[in-house]
């Protein structure tokens, strides 16, 4: 057996370039998920990356894993099908604020409640950015520079974090895009958590929401034990100001998936291969 | 006073659904649709159209609420495009059994995987038995046009069917034209009041109180069906009532369900649908020029299908000479048998086979082209005529070969 190198960033990242706008918070979580593989130290072959449709879903292509660019609203369906069947495989979901929680908002839930061992990482802009800039389920109800809903959408927006919580979540996080070390050792926690994970990234969107630039002023690190009860952490995320990063609740409900098996070894496939 | 606007495909359906006034607008924004939406919702901000809009979080909610408000007594417009057209298909079939006279326009994309968001026909094809009438715009004028025209069909006690106006994406929806933008007043003396009559069917009654969308068992679901179908097939004349005044009154557009183009002395025939006609009939004035019989057939209504009209006007009385052979072109393919167009037009003429085939029937050759957006070349059209005048003549032309992929050249 040859002993190989530990792999590097530039391992995990393909020969594809992103076409994200410049200044993107998605170029930061792509680094992040890249540095996050580096850290689990996980052969490439062994993750699987299912997005689905949005800007922040195009970034298994900029990866060098299995990927697989889903349906509008359907990665975590897709995601846990991946997993069900490999369960030997490190599932990792990413998407957008609009993907995952409006069209796919649904889906979110359930994958909560069911608690299939993968990590979910929304990258959240508060807009829809592919089509060009109108209000998401995240958009503050005043926010009006959208032609959809030019006097603002005037309804809550979804605390995503609140949501993972109350749909049963069994790791909740959240980090940004300005600190992709920080993120990229969220994303490494969500991976070794049983169960199902979900990390918020708050990730600007510099052309349809340039304000965002001044979430740096905003963001601030929580406490460093992070909530094992539910209803502490629900107590403190009532007075969340959506800022908070960090990982804000870690649970202990045994995953949907319980036992880690792997379905062949290379040896295995060796062998057929040479009869 | 109608004026002259500078439109692009969406702009001029955004027109369209002002002048006619819906109550309640849903909207989920797709590429190439969201213009529509986009320019609705201004409309409504700057009080040129007194409609609720509602930003929804999915196709399949667009629709949904749609028919809740259409169930409710009042007109009503969404848009989609491609998926979302194909997440809404559970909401096609509700909404037309429940015979909601509501009417949407459809951008027309190619489906997934591979993800492309480029114009072809799959997504519309895919749904024509989804029990909509289906009409396909040439351009931005129609498109405007179609969108009054639709309310006038879909609304029509007799009808009482959803109508999708279809418009090629990007091609029609994104592209720019002169567009004459009709008045409010002939507009309004065109379309009935938004608000549908007291006691209009399938709404609710608040002075009769009624369960609306029921379940039939085995012994009344055929029943349903049968006058959906029969309804739908009768459509065919209110359309041409309406495409009728509508000419009448705004002087453009006409009643036929298809429309010919130097059709009644060509030898070879092209049918095809949507913007692209545009191309062909160019290409059909140079051949022309160089002394070939060849004349187009632009399928407007491809629901309900207008068999009867496409048999008078390929073999009726009045055509000065037989034609020898005719090609379908069109943007989809249903896989594993022939595009869905050619499907239609071959069970067409094998109805004409056992009326009275005059000496046969002419050879038919089904083009597959535009797939994904690409381009559709007069010269890939020129070189389809050839293979027509190949078939007519017997001559090398193999029949079969009778689904041919234009373009796949290009492809990887």
């Amino acid at each position: 057996m040859t002993i190989q190198s530990p792999l590097t960033v530039q391992d995990f990242k393909s020969d594809v370039k992103p076409i994200w706008c410049p200044g993107c918070g998605d170029h930061a979580v792509l680094l992040a998920v890249t540095k996050a593989l580096v850290e689990l130290n996980t052969p490439r072959e062994q993750i699987a990356f299912i997005s689905g449709i949005g800007c922040s879903s195009r970034i298994p292509a900029y990866t060098n894993v299995y990927g697989f660019h889903g349906v509008h609203g359907r990665a975590l369906a897709i995601a846990a099908g991946v997993k069900l069947a490999r369960p030997d495989l490190t599932v990792l979901v990413a998407g957008g604020d609009g993907d995952g929680l409006s069209i796919g908002g649904n889906h979110f839930m359930h994958a909560c409640r069911r608690n299939v061992d993968m990590t979910y990482v929304i990258m959240d802009n508060e807009v829809y950015g592919m089509t060009k800039g109108q209000a998401s389920p995240t958009t503050a109800p005043d926010w009006c520079n959208s032609k959809l809903t030019p006097h603002g959408t005037g309804v809550s927006p979804v605390e995503p974090v609140r949501l993972a919580l109350a749909a049963g979540a069994n790791f909740i996080a959240r980090g940004f895009a300005g600190n992709p070390n920080d993120v990229a050792r969220l994303i490494v926690e969500g991976v070794h958590h049983p169960g199902f994970s979900f990390i918020q990234v708050l990730s600007p969107c510099v052309t349809y929401r340039p304000e965002q630039r001044e979430w740096k002023q905003s963001v601030h690190a929580g406490q460093d034990q992070p909530p094992q009860l539910v209803a502490e952490a629900m107590h403190r995320l009532a007075s969340d100001d959506g800022f908070t990063t960090g990982v804000l609740f870690a649970g202990n409900r045994p995953a949907f998936m319980p036992e880690r098996k792997v379905t062949a070894s290379f040896a295995d496939i060796e062998k057929k291969f040479a009869s | 006073m109608s004026e002259l606007h500078f439109l692009s495909g969406n702009e001029a359906v955004a027109q369209g659904v002002r002048l006619s006034r819906p109550r309640v607008i849903a909207a989920y924004p797709i590429t190439p649709q969201t213009i529509v939406v986009e320019r609705l919702s201004e409309m409504v901000e700057s009080r040129e159209l007194a409609a609720e809009f509602v930003h929804v979080e999915s196709e399949h909610s667009a629709l949904a609420l749609v028919m809740g408000s259409a169930a409710m007594g009042v007109r009503t417009f969404t848009a989609t495009s491609s998926q979302g057209l194909m997440y809404m298909a559970e909401c096609l079939h509700y909404t037309s059994g429940g015979r909601f006279p509501l009417v949407m326009m459809n951008a027309n994309r190619s489906l997934a995987l591979p993800w492309n968001i480029y114009g072809d026909q799959s997504d519309s094809l895919a749904l024509l038995s989804s029990g909509w009438i289906q009409v396909y715009a040439e351009t931005a004028q129609e498109s405007l046009d179609m969108i009054i025209q639709a309310y006038a069909v879909a609304e029509d006690v007799r009808v009482r069917t959803p109508v999708l106006v279809n418009l090629d994406g990007f091609v029609l929806t994104h592209t720019y034209e002169p567009v004459i933008v009709p008045d409010q007043d002939t507009v309004d003396a065109f379309l009935p009041p938004p608000d549908f009559p007291p006691g209009y069917p399938g709404t609710f009654d608040l002075l009769r109180p009624q369960s609306l969308a029921v379940s039939a068992g085995p012994g009344d679901y055929a029943g349903f069906k049968y006058r959906q179908h029969r309804d739908m097939v009768a459509a065919a004349e209110p359309i041409r009532d309406v495409g009728g005044r509508f000419a009448e009154i705004f002087g453009r557009g006409s009643a036929d369900l298809i429309e010919p183009y130097r059709c009644g002395d060509a030898e070879l025939v092209m049918i095809t649908l949507g913007s692209i006609a545009g191309t062909v009939r160019d290409v059909i004035d140079d051949l022309r020029a160089d002394g070939l019989r060849v004349g187009l057939l632009r399928i407007r209504y491809l629901r309900p299908f207008p068999s009867e009209d496409l048999r008078r006007l390929l073999f009726g009385p009045l055509r000065r000479a037989a034609v020898a052979a005719i090609g379908i072109l069109e943007k989809d393919i249903s896989f594993g048998h022939q595009g869905g167009v050619a499907l239609e037009v071959k069970a067409a003429l094998y109805d004409q086979a056992e009326a009275s085939a005059p000496a046969g029937l002419p050879p038919v050759r089904n083009f597959i082209a535009g797939l994904g957006g690409q381009d559709i070349s007069r010269g890939q059209i020129i070189a389809m005529f050839d293979d027509l005048a190949r078939a007519a003549g017997r001559d090398g032309d193999e029949p079969a070969r009778s689904v041919r992929f234009v373009g796949l050249e290009a492809s990887r």
